[in-house]
């Protein structure tokens, strides 16, 4: 059986004729060729495959594509905005939020919903947050940093003065 | 790569949709809903369903609704919704202790309540605190709805009293006056099975003895409640002693298995120890709020 799926994936539509047993995490990397979202234990317990489905973070290894017809999709990929990163981008950057960056635009993605949600979270909201998530490099105090830097940064970009990719070189300014 | 074998899949628009087409392929199709645990039970070719039914779509399943004297929740409602209810909080704080501990942040986002009930996995939370609670379940077939208590609902490990052509539609809640309740898991790390669980629904009467008391173990290999620990404590005063002999009561009934959680020995302390607390939580929310 194949089966025709049609989603909005980072803002555009998308169409396919795919097997129903096809993973989303599957679909977005070989069929749509969206490769930043990571593919990792197939298991849902590592995190890395971390995508927003409808705005609310979903293990994509665990979720069909034919589940996410009709739906929207957020990739790593959806978070730059015209040439300008997600402040949540910047603050991995800033806060060095990553080493490997496997793990990373799974973090990011439920950063960025959590942020969508509740703009000054606690650092225990954070750790909440990303705790069905493995991190094996950072010990996930940076990516924390990185969150709250986020967090802190967000009404500066909304009022314009944001970071752009002009500015990526960090200043230490926010320590 | 781990990928389920091939299925063939419906998305059902209404529970009756639902129900029709489970008759229509018979014994090897399943519902989806979540699918946190249905798909990776596939992937494993633990489960190789013919058909997936997708029942999503059913908004009508997806709702918390106090009825009178009851509080209903849809089937299709997901553990991120039942955590974040003030409404649920209020009345059943054991099913937010446990939702707190459904796996993790991100597959609660998509897990639902009849998921968990139906999967029936032994070291599942919602199946002890539904049996703790006294809740119905209401089952829909093609001549419509049944309604049977957990005991006879929840059949042991992976089975309930759901045919193959029937769908779990909604929990019923009694509300009771004076009443409360706890759960407490210990898991070795976010997201995995629970080592062990205990959870406690307390009503107390007028003058403070124990009127009624459910307790019920997960992970321990007890499917129903913990009727010597209960009796214990049925028409007493809570006391120290008291709660301490209705934790080793707990420990007694428990039937653990060793595994790469624990010893069976490590089991039976939880079990009595976890039971000591959430009965001691359940009275001490009722004091403290006076319900």
């Amino acid at each position: 059986m194949t089966m025709h799926v049609t989603m909005t994936v980072n803002g555009s539509e998308v169409e396919r004729d795919i097997e129903p047993r096809v993973l989303l995490v599957h679909f977005l990397r070989e069929d749509l060729g969206l490769t930043g979202t990571h593919w990792g234990c197939d298991t849902s317990n590592c995190g890395t495959c971390v995508v927003q489905l409808d705005g609310e973070p979903v293990k994509s290894c665990t979720v069909l594509a034919a589940m996410a017809d009709g739906h929207t999709v957020k990739t790593v990929e959806g978070l730059e905005q015209g040439g300008q990163l997600d402040p949540i981008q910047q603050g991995f950057m800033e806060e060095h939020g990553l080493q490997c960056g496997f793990c990373t635009p799974g973090m990011m993605l439920t950063a960025r919903a959590l942020l969508d949600r509740s703009p000054n979270p606690s650092e225990g909201e954070i750790r909440e947050a990303i705790s069905g998530q493995i991190c094996r490099c950072t010990g996930y105090a940076t990516i924390v940093r990185a969150v709250q830097w986020a967090a802190e940064h967000e009404g500066a970009d909304a009022a314009g003065g944001g970071p752009t990719n002009g500015q990526l070189e960090t200043e230490g300014a926010h320590a | 790569m781990q990928i389920p074998a091939p299925f063939d899949y419906a998305r059902a628009a209404s529970v009756d949709e639902a129900v029709a087409l489970l008759a229509r392929y018979g014994e090897d199709a399943r519902l989806i809903a979540g699918g946190h645990s249905l798909l990776p039970m596939m992937k494993l070719r633990l489960a190789r369903p013919e058909w997936l039914i997708d029942i999503n779509a059913l908004d009508e399943l997806d709702f918390i609704r106090r009825d009178g004297n009851r509080l209903r929740i849809g089937a299709l409602t997901r553990h991120r919704t039942l955590l974040d209810s003030d409404e649920v909080r209020a009345l059943f704080p054991i099913i937010t202790d446990a939702e707190r501990v459904v796996a993790d942040p991100v597959v609660r986002n998509r897990g639902t309540i009849g998921g968990s009930l139906c999967q029936a996995d032994p070291a599942e939370d919602l199946s002890t605190v539904c049996t703790v609670l006294g809740a119905e379940a209401v089952i829909h077939g093609a001549n419509g709805d049944r309604v049977i208590g957990m005991e006879d609902f929840h059949r042991g490990p992976y089975e309930t009293a759901v045919e193959f052509d029937e769908m779990l539609t909604e929990v019923r809640l009694p509300i009771r006056e004076r009443s409360s309740s706890a759960y407490e898991k210990v898991e070795r790390r976010v997201g995995d099975w629970a080592v062990a669980a205990a959870g406690a629904g307390v009503t107390l009467a007028e003058d403070g003895t124990i009127a009624d008391i459910a307790i019920g173990l997960t992970a321990v290999g007890v499917e129903t409640r913990v009727a010597d620990a209960e009796a214990v404590l049925r028409g007493r005063h809570p006391s120290d002693e008291l709660i301490a002999q209705a934790g080793q009561a707990a420990a007694r009934a428990a039937e653990p298995l060793a595994d790469q959680r624990g010893s069976e020995e490590y089991k039976r302390h939880l079990a009595d120890a976890l039971t000591q607390r959430v009965v001691r939580r359940s009275i001490a929310r009722i004091q403290t709020t006076g319900a």
